[in-house]
Order: C-alpha cells, then sequence, then structure tokens
C-alpha cells in the first residue's frame, strides 16, 4: 500500500506549481488553470485524508469543490470573455488602467 | 431516517426563495424600480423571518444560528437594504438598469449569511463562494467599460486564489483533527496537544491569508483599490461592507472558536498584519486624488481596527468588532452615498476635486457628507468615535495599551485626508457648477444613515449592549 505521505507531498508540490504558475504567469487563461490545479491538489489531499481515516467528510467536501470549480469557471470565463470583447488581450499586464 | 430540523434555517431558505423570485421576475416586469422595491420587501421578510425564528443547531452543528450570527446577519440585512436604496438612480444613469443587479446582491447576501452561521468550514466555504461569485459578477456590471472589467477580472483572479489556501488550509486541519466541524476541531487541539505541530500553525497561517484577503487586511489588500475604484459606486458600497463584515463574522468564529484555544499563537500573526493594515491603508489614503480609491484605503485602514477588537479576543473583544462594524456600515454607505450623487449624465464626479466648493450650491448634501467624514474619522459627536472607543476600551482591558495607542496614531493621520474633502466643500470656490442626481431613495438612505450615525454617535449603549448580548452564548 502506498503510505500517506506520498500522497501529502504529491499534493503540496502540486499546489506549489500552482502557486508558482499564477505568480509568474502573465496570460489570464493560464493563472486560470493554476488555479484549478491548486484546487485539484487540495482534492488530493483531502481524498487520501479521507481514506487514511476511514470517514467521509473529506470525499463530500471534494464533491462540493469540484461543483464550485466549474461554476467558478463559468464565471471567470464570462469575466474574461467582458475583457476580450472590449481590450482584445488575455494578459493581465495590459489590463492595467488603474494604478496609485 | 428523520427529517433533520430545518427551522434554524428558514431565514436562509426564504432568501433562497426570494432571490430566485426576484430573477423570475426580472423577466415579466419591464420598470425595474419594482424590482428593487421588491428586494427591499425581501430584506425586511428575511428580517422577520430571523426575529421569530427558532435559535439552534441543524444538520448536526453544520449550520448554526445563534445570537453572533443573527447580529452579523442584520449587518448584512441593513447593507443590502441600504446599497439597494442607493443604486436605484444611479444604474439608471449608468445605463445597466438591469433586473439580475438586484438578484445577484440578494444571492450574495444569502452567501453572507450562510457564512455567518456556518458551524462546519465545508457550510463556511459555500456561503464565501457564493457571497464571492456573486460580487465578481456584480463588480463587473458595466460590461462595455474596460474599468469595470478590469475590476471584476483583479477581484476574481485573487478571490480564487484566496480561496484555493481556504481550502489548502482547510484539507489540512481535516486531516490533522480527522473532521470540519469547528467545535470538534476544537474539541480535539484541546485533547491532543497538537498546538505546537507545524501543520497547525500552517494551517492557521494559511487561514489567515484566505481571510485576510476577504477582509482586505494588508498585505493581502492589493486588489481592493482598483477593485474598489473600477467597480460601479454602489457595487462598491456593498462590497466594502457586506463582505468585508462577513469576513469578520467566519474569521471570528473559526480563530476565537475552532483555534480558540491556542490564541495566543495566531494572536501573535495578528497584531502585525493590524499594524500594518491601518498604516497601510492610512498612509496610502492620503495620496489619493479619486474619492472612490481614498475610500478604498480608508475600508482598508478600517479593516485594521475591527482586527484590534480579534486581537483583544473575549466576548468584550467581539463585541466591540461587531459594534464598529455595524457602525462602518451606516458611516461608509452614507459616504458612497453622497459620491453616487455627484455622479450624473456625463459627469464621473470621483475626483477628491469635483467636491471644492460644494457647500455653496449644495449645502445639505455637504453636511451630510461632513458628518461621514467626521464619523469615519472618529470625531464626536458621531457614531465612529463610538465605535472605535469600544474597540480601544476593549483592547486596553486585554493588556494591549501600546496597540490602541498606535490605532489612535494613525486615526489621527486618518482626519487628514477626510477633513481634506470637508475643507475642500467648505473653504474652496467651486471650479464649476456641479450637479446633483438626487433621488428619494437616495435621500432616504441618506437620512437614514445620517439618522443612525448622529443617533449611536448620542445613545451608543443599544447597539453594543445588542452585540455583548450577542456574543454570550458564543
Amino acid at each position: 500500500m502506498i503510505p500517506l505521505n506520498w500522497y501529502l507531498w504529491l499534493s503540496a508540490v502540486v499546489f506549489i506549481v500552482g502557486v508558482a504558475g499564477f505568480l509568474t504567469r502573465r496570460n489570464i487563461i493560464i493563472m486560470f488553470m493554476s488555479i484549478e490545479l491548486m484546487l485539484n491538489a487540495v482534492n488530493i489531499s483531502l481524498v487520501s485524508f479521507s481514506s487514511f481515516l476511514n470517514d467521509m467528510r473529506g470525499e463530500v467536501l471534494v464533491f462540493f469543490v469540484i461543483a464550485v470549480a466549474a461554476s467558478e469557471a463559468a464565471i471567470g470565463l464570462g469575466i474574461i470573455i467582458a475583457l476580450f470583447r472590449n481590450r482584445a488581450t488575455a494578459r493581465v499586464d495590459e489590463v492595467n488602467e488603474m494604478r496609485g | 431516517m428523520p427529517m433533520p430540523d430545518i427551522r434554524p434555517l428558514v431565514p436562509e431558505i426564504v432568501m433562497a426563495c426570494l432571490a430566485m423570485l426576484v430573477l423570475i421576475l426580472d423577466l415579466v416586469v419591464k420598470r425595474k424600480g419594482i424590482i428593487a422595491v421588491i428586494t427591499m420587501i425581501s430584506a425586511f421578510v428575511v428580517f422577520y423571518a430571523l426575529f421569530g425564528g427558532v435559535r439552534g443547531e441543524a444538520f448536526s452543528g453544520m449550520f448554526v444560528s445563534d445570537g453572533y450570527s443573527v447580529f452579523f446577519k442584520i449587518i448584512f440585512l441593513i447593507s443590502l437594504v441600504l446599497t439597494t436604496l442607493i443604486s436605484v438612480r444611479y444604474i439608471e444613469i449608468e445605463k445597466v438598469n438591469f433586473g439580475e443587479y438586484y438578484s445577484l446582491m440578494l444571492f450574495s447576501t444569502l452567501g453572507m449569511m450562510v457564512m455567518a452561521s456556518a458551524g462546519d468550514i465545508i457550510v463556511l466555504y459555500l456561503g464565501l463562494e457564493l457571497m464571492a461569485l456573486s460580487v465578481y459578477v456584480l463588480a463587473g456590471f458595466f460590461r462595455h467599460d474596460t474599468r469595470s472589467n478590469e475590476a471584476s477580472l483583479k477581484y476574481f483572479l485573487l478571490g480564487a486564489f484566496a480561496s484555493a489556501f481556504l481550502l489548502y488550509a482547510t484539507s489540512m486541519i481535516y486531516g490533522l483533527t480527522g473532521t470540519t466541524n469547528l467545535r470538534a476541531i476544537a474539541q480535539y487541539l484541546a485533547t491532543h496537544g497538537i498546538e505546537d505541530n507545524p501543520a497547525t500553525m500552517l494551517s492557521v497561517m494559511l487561514f489567515v491569508v484566505a481571510f485576510g484577503f476577504k477582509i482586505a487586511a494588508a498585505p493581502f489588500h492589493m486588489w481592493a483599490p482598483d477593485v474598489y475604484e473600477g467597480a460601479p459606486t454602489s457595487v462598491t458600497a456593498f462590497m466594502s461592507v457586506g463582505p468585508k463584515a462577513a469576513g469578520f463574522a467566519v474569521f471570528g468564529r473559526v480563530f476565537l472558536i475552532a483555534f480558540g484555544n491556542l490564541q495566543i499563537n495566531w494572536v501573535g500573526i495578528l497584531i502585525p498584519i493590524a499594524i500594518l493594515t491601518m498604516a497601510v491603508g492610512n498612509i496610502i489614503a492620503i495620496s489619493q486624488t479619486n474619492i472612490k480609491r481614498m475610500l478604498a484605503y480608508s475600508s482598508i485602514a478600517h479593516a485594521g481596527y475591527a482586527m484590534i477588537g480579534l486581537v483583544s479576543g473575549g466576548s468584550e473583544g467581539v463585541a466591540s468588532m461587531m459594534n464598529y462594524l455595524f457602525i462602518y456600515a451606516f458611516m461608509n454607505i452614507g459616504a458612497f452615498a453622497v459620491v453616487i450623487m455627484l455622479r450624473t449624465e456625463g459627469f464621473k464626479g470621483e475626483n477628491i476635486t469635483d467636491y471644492e466648493g460644494l457647500a455653496k450650491s449644495h449645502p445639505l448634501a455637504s453636511a451630510l457628507m461632513l458628518v461621514f467624514m467626521f464619523s469615519l474619522t472618529g470625531i464626536p459627536p458621531t457614531a465612529g468615535f463610538v465605535g472605535k472607543f469600544y474597540l480601544f476600551l476593549a483592547a486596553v482591558n486585554a493588556g494591549y495599551t501600546w496597540l490602541a495607542v498606535v490605532a489612535v496614531l494613525f486615526s489621527a493621520i486618518s482626519a487628514y485626508f477626510y477633513l481634506r474633502i470637508v475643507m475642500f466643500m467648505y473653504m474652496k470656490e467651486p471650479k464649476g457648477e456641479v450637479k446633483l442626481s438626487a433621488s428619494s431613495s437616495t435621500g432616504i438612505a441618506l437620512a437614514v444613515t445620517a439618522t443612525a450615525v448622529l443617533v449611536i454617535g448620542v445613545l451608543p449603549s443599544g447597539v453594543i449592549n445588542m452585540a455583548r448580548a450577542a456574543v454570550l452564548g458564543f
């Protein structure tokens, strides 16, 4: 049996990849994908804890996270399309009208 | 299997039904003013359900309806009604007079109500997302305005980023304790002695990051100025009060219940954040030329003051924080109501210089703005003074006298940028003619907020006693 630690390391690594992607990439779609990566890292750790603890709570939360991530994707892509129609850009550096 | 007791949830169920009803009515009702009226009636119906409703726990402690949550729900409903009042004319002028605006506000308030009542991190997360997703859309409600798009995009990206941190913290605390129920977490932490476990500390820190984003505490405040400036002014007023209060509601519940036993650990994290928040908010606000941006920094600073209540802890600290958020709802929406009146067809009215000589042409509006600015500064006899007084009193009683002194110093700095508006209105000559888009609904909102600010300022005991009674069962 694969020990719990391995799953936790996997989850931590995926989460950090997501954070790094969010902070370094400037394309909105890729930043958004990084957020999804972070959410799925959480799902990995929740499911592994859930199976390790023999408790359903973690799995229930995973379903909620998946459902919320789907609605988040709908709204996020809607916002990106609204922006793209006005500015024809998908780079956050170019979306900087307000400063100071 | 027996039917679960859903009576404590009645206000939320009513709110959900009314929000969907408003969404459907939008299809058939052509005059959107009627929808605004229905929105306000909905708020009053929920208010009634809240007072006549059953207190207690539902779904084995996942949902808690206690005095603490009811007090916060009152703040949310007040901010919903006041924001609806100031929106009616404004969204007509901006030509985004769509019915779903009100529906989204109702859904967002529903999310906040669920957050305030969350007894379990799963429920907390769902409420937070319902609130946040609705507000992302509201922030970008001017579809054809690039600044509104930008505000919505920034809020969305950083909000989603922060909620991923919340989930990671949840998964860690779940792995450590085997539960997501706040009281069960507290019990486990107390009996198993894992306070010093690095994973517990990391989880606490991630919770601070996630909630810090929601209440716009420095150093997680970067989104706030841009979002507040770009979003529709009525939504800015809503965002700076409702979601912030909801953030404090969950902050208090998670930290004082689940992590109550490790109080000393997280207090050490929160004190520097509170000081930094007050410093960033008050100092950067000085250099702003856009009034919405200035009020954004001011709202960051006020989050810093309210955090002092959390740091002080105990029922007195929490009660003073709740009292402050209640007062803040009135004074901040009042100030935004005046800002909204300056927006007329073809005139933005967002520059601070637009207020020059306003007292000559519009003495009443200037007098009201004066009251709100005095209140935000914390000058007696306004409510802002009362709010700060109880916060600092709680800090002194909890042994954080130096923190209260720091907060008073920052509040003295804040006088500069609040009173500059007053100085512009009363001591400068008008540059051009400024028209006001006065309407009866904005007038009602202004009357209510100004009365509340002055009455609470003169008779402060009512609200603080209500807050003290509310935290009794906490």
